[in-house]
């Protein structure tokens, strides 16, 4: 899978999960300062990633994840 | 230091007749029932295939985001509550946060997100469970939702006392602006179970009734052949405030809140005391209360819910703490029974009556139980001047809330 490929599926999810405008996704992006996902949102974000991406996110790495693109590199090394 | 007066200045509402207070307020004066049948699948298994649903589903009203984060009990509160807000023309008022309170509670609170979530541990296991099912099931959540979006600093709070709620919301409504501790109070009831679980068991208590292939002909509180509830959903809010504080907006008043009774029956957890003792006390405090000649009370929305044993307690207990001459109405036989939002409903249709002075109709009353000594506007409103009416509500728990409107 591509970065865009995975940046397109988390956007998806961010779309779902907390409103955001996908065209609004890109890896610069901060998940709380930039898009306005919430903390309870980010949870909702992440278990859905495991699913679409088959992939573990541990709890201890999601607070590593502040960016879109920070998300994406991990889901990347994963997958 | 004499005691505030208290208005009621705003209505909302999302309810099985109609998705706010017009529209509901239309269908009861036509005698419209909201009962239909359940046809989702899971109805099929139930001894009780009925129930009053939503005329209006939430999701035609709230965003997609915001609703997954809330059940729909809190959905609905909060539609109700900004239809309420609108209504009072307090959204652009300046009102000061501190000064405004919510009182909003619920029966049974987020049970079916409770057991949707519950169906997601067993499936797939905890990690799946969502992030938002305490905010979702706590029962504090219709109100706190109601403070948070209106801006309510002076406290939110969440009665629960059954079937009783939406009544006892408003009353402790009507305590907080006499005591000052806020002008304006957003209060009533939300209610929101229609699922197997609930349904399952109100049906084993025998409580409901199993007329399913006549949904509409169901709810027949006082009627020789009623057999039980009907088990409805929906949200009713009123804005109640200061008199003197509604005065100096400009805002127009559709009654005053007069007063208002509580009793419990320290007697049994579900039946209501046999000879209504409870009920008796409740309406006299209420009319102590409001100060109100009886005689002047010439209306009562009954709690009536179309049970065998409840619906006649009640008659006693009015002919004991009213009087012979009220004209009684029962819309619960067109709502079904809202349960926590019940009491809320109602009020809104008592203060209607007394606005336009109309008592709506009470449908189903075919063969009225012998018993029936005090008059009721059965299939058709009745018009007649409303000078002060009052609104009974009752609940599992031994909880008997009665309030008196006048007109303002």
């Amino acid at each position: 899978m591509t970065r865009d490929e995975i940046t397109t599926g988390l956007a998806e999810i961010l779309e779902e999960v907390a409103g955001v405008n996908p065209d609004d996704v890109a890896e610069g992006k901060s998940f709380t300062d930039d898009l306005d996902v919430d903390s309870l949102s980010m949870v909702e974000v992440v278990v859905a990633a495991e699913e679409k991406f088959g992939v573990k996110i541990p709890d201890n790495e999601v607070q590593n994840l502040k960016t879109v693109g920070d998300a994406v590199s991990f889901i990347e090394a994963q997958s | 230091m004499s005691r505030p007066d208290v208005v009621v200045t705003g209505l909302g509402a999302t309810t099985p007749l109609g998705g706010d207070v017009a529209s509901t307020w239309d269908a009861m004066l036509a005698g419209r029932s909201g009962v239909t049948a359940l046809t989702q699948e899971w109805a099929e298994q139930l001894p009780v295939r009925i129930a009053a649903q939503l005329a209006v589903d939430p999701s035609e009203v709230l965003d997609r985001v915001k609703l997954r984060r809330m059940d729909r009990s809190e959905a609905i509160a909060l539609i109700a509550a900004q239809q309420a807000w609108a209504d009072a023309g307090l959204a652009d008022s300046g009102l000061d946060g501190e000064r405004l309170a919510v009182s909003v509670g619920s029966g049974i609170g987020g049970a079916i997100t409770l057991l949707a979530q519950d169906d997601v541990l067993e499936a797939s296991g905890p990690r799946r469970v969502s992030p938002h099912t305490i905010p979702m099931l706590m029962p504090n959540g219709p109100a706190a939702w109601v403070g948070l979006e209106l801006g309510a600093k002076a406290g939110v709070h969440s009665v629960a006392s059954a079937c009783a709620t939406g009544a006892e919301a408003i009353a402790l409504g009507l305590d907080i602006i006499r005591a000052g501790r806020a002008d304006v109070v957003v209060a009533g009831g939300t209610e929101a179970v229609i699922h197997p679980l609930p349904i399952a068991g109100f049906s084993s208590m025998r409580a409901m009734s199993t007329r399913n292939d006549e949904p509409e002909r169901a709810s027949r509180p006082w009627d020789t052949g009623r057999d039980g509830f009907v088990l409805g959903e929906g949200a009713g809010i009123v804005v109640l405030e200061r008199a003197d504080h509604a005065a100096a907006r400009g805002a127009r008043v559709y009654a005053r809140l007069a007063g208002a009774g509580i009793t419990s029956d320290a007697y049994d957890m579900v039946q209501p005391h046999a000879e209504g003792e409870g009920a008796i006390r409740a309406i006299a405090k209420a009319i102590a209360d409001a100060d109100v000649a009886k005689r002047d009370i010439v209306h009562v929305n009954a709690h009536a819910t179309s049970t065998p044993v409840g619906d006649m307690l009640e008659i006693g207990a009015l002919h004991k703490a009213l009087g012979d001459h009220p004209v009684l109405a029962a819309t619960k036989s067109m709502t079904g029974h809202l349960l926590g939002a019940a009491g809320a409903l109602e009020s809104i249709a008592t203060i209607l009556a007394i606005r336009d002075g109309v008592v709506p109709p009470t449908i189903n009353l075919d063969d009225p139980e012998p018993g029936l000594t005090l008059e009721v506007a059965a299939h058709k409103p009745r018009h007649m001047e409303i000078p002060a009416a009052l609104n009974n509500a009752f609940g599992f728990g031994g909880h008997n809330v009665a309030l008196v409107f006048t007109r303002p």
